[in-house]
C-alpha cells in the first residue's frame, strides 16, 4: 500500500489496525447503550444515500439485523471484536437505524417463570 | 399532530429473549465441546480487544491463546422456544481474562464449571469467582478415559463445595450428556432462587 499513513497498514499491523480504523479510533460508542453480548438488535430504518458516517460495515449489520441478532452473534459474523461492534452499533442508534434490547431484568416471579420455561425447553432437546 | 411514527413499537414487542449460561474451566477441559454438542449452531466465536495494553502493536494472528491483545470467546445457541433463546457462552482459559469474565457474567443465569479429574486444581479459580459473585453453579466432571475415576462426592470434598452445590460426571462430546449437565443446573437454579425467595419473604 501506499499513501499518507499507509506505514501503518503493512502485514505485521495485523487485523486490529483494521478494527478501529472502522471506528475512526473510537473505542466507545457515541451513545448511551453500552450493548450487552446479548442485547438483541434490530434493524429499524435503512439510511438515506450518502449518510454522514454510515460505511459499509453499517449497511452490513443493518441488512444482517433484519432477523434481529445478539451483539454477540453480530461480532462472530462480522468477524470483528465486540469494541469495534459496539461502536458501530452505537453510529446506527444514533441514527436511530437500530433498536436495542438489552436482556431483561427479570422480577422475582418471572425469573421462575424464565428458570421453568427454560427447564421445559433443555427437557425437551 | 403531535404523536410520531412509532415502527419500533411493533419489533419491540417480537424482539425475542435472551439469557445466557456460562461453561467455565480450565484450559483444554472441553468448555468448546460441550457447546457445540448441545448448540443448535456450530458454536461461533467472538473476540473482544485488550485497549489497555499495546492495541495496534501486536500482530495476533496465528498466536492462539497466547496472546495479550485479543480474548476470544466461543459461544453456541439454543431456542428454547418461539421468542426465547439461551446462549452458551465459554469463558475464556486464561484466568488473567478478568474483565471478560465480569462482561460475561452481567445477567447471566448460572454457570456450568467443568473439571478435569486429572488437573482439579484448573478449576479452582472458577469455582471462587462464582462463589465471591454469587452466581450459582454446578460441577461437570468431564469423564476422560484416561482421567482418575473419583466419585462425586470426592470431588465435592477436593473443592470445599457447599453441600448444595450439585457435582455430576458427564462426557462432554455427547449431546444428551451436555442436556443433563444443563437441566441439572437449572434445576438447582430453581432452587437457588425458591430459597432465596423464602429467605426474602421471611425477612419482611
Amino acid at each position: 500500500m501506499t499513501g499518507p499513513g499507509s506505514e501503518w497498514l503493512d502485514d505485521e499491523a495485523g487485523p486490529i489496525v483494521r478494527s478501529y480504523a472502522l471506528t475512526r479510533g473510537r473505542a466507545r460508542p457515541a451513545t448511551a447503550e453500552g450493548f450487552d453480548m446479548i442485547t438483541i438488535v434490530s434493524t429499524a430504518g435503512q439510511p438515506r444515500s450518502g449518510s454522514p458516517g454510515i460505511g459499509p460495515e453499517h449497511v452490513d449489520i443493518l441488512e444482517m439485523c433484519l432477523n434481529p441478532l445478539t451483539v454477540a452473534e453480530i461480532s462472530a459474523r462480522m468477524r470483528l471484536p465486540l469494541v469495534v461492534v459496539r461502536v458501530l452499533l452505537g453510529d446506527l442508534l444514533h441514527h436511530r437505524l437500530i433498536t436495542a434490547h438489552r436482556p431483561q431484568q427479570e422480577s422475582a416471579l418471572s425469573k421462575e417463570r424464565l428458570l421453568r420455561e427454560v427447564l421445559h425447553g433443555l427437557q425437551a432437546l | 399532530m403531535v404523536s410520531k411514527p412509532s415502527e419500533n413499537e411493533g419489533s419491540a414487542q417480537a424482539a425475542p429473549v435472551a439469557v445466557k449460561i456460562l461453561v467455565a474451566g480450565g484450559f483444554g477441559v472441553g468448555k468448546t465441546t460441550l457447546v457445540g454438542a448441545v448448540s443448535e449452531i456450530r458454536p461461533l466465536q467472538t473476540e473482544e480487544l485488550l485497549t489497555d495494553r499495546g492495541v495496534g502493536v501486536d500482530d495476533t494472528e496465528g498466536v492462539e491463546q497466547k496472546t495479550t491483545t485479543t480474548v476470544a470467546m466461543d459461544f453456541g445457541r439454543i431456542t428454547i422456544r418461539d421468542g426465547l433463546i439461551l446462549y452458551l457462552f465459554g469463558t475464556p482459559g486464561q484466568d488473567r481474562f478478568w474483565f471478560m469474565w465480569d462482561e460475561l457474567s452481567y445477567g447471566a443465569l448460572g454457570a456450568v464449571v467443568l473439571a478435569d479429574t486429572r488437573r482439579l486444581a484448573d478449576c479452582f479459580p472458577a469455582v471462587d469467582y462464582f462463589e465471591n459473585r454469587g452466581l450459582p453453579f454446578l460441577i461437570a466432571v468431564n469423564c476422560f478415559d484416561d482421567g482418575y475415576d473419583y466419585r462425586p462426592g470426592e470431588i465435592r470434598e477436593a473443592l470445599d463445595l457447599s453441600d448444595t452445590t450439585p457435582v455430576v460426571l458427564c462426557d462432554v462430546r455427547d449431546r444428551a450428556s451436555g442436556k443433563d449437565v444443563l437441566t441439572t443446573l437449572v434445576k438447582h437454579l430453581l432452587a437457588v432462587h425458591e430459597a432465596e425467595t423464602q429467605a426474602g419473604a421471611s425477612a419482611l
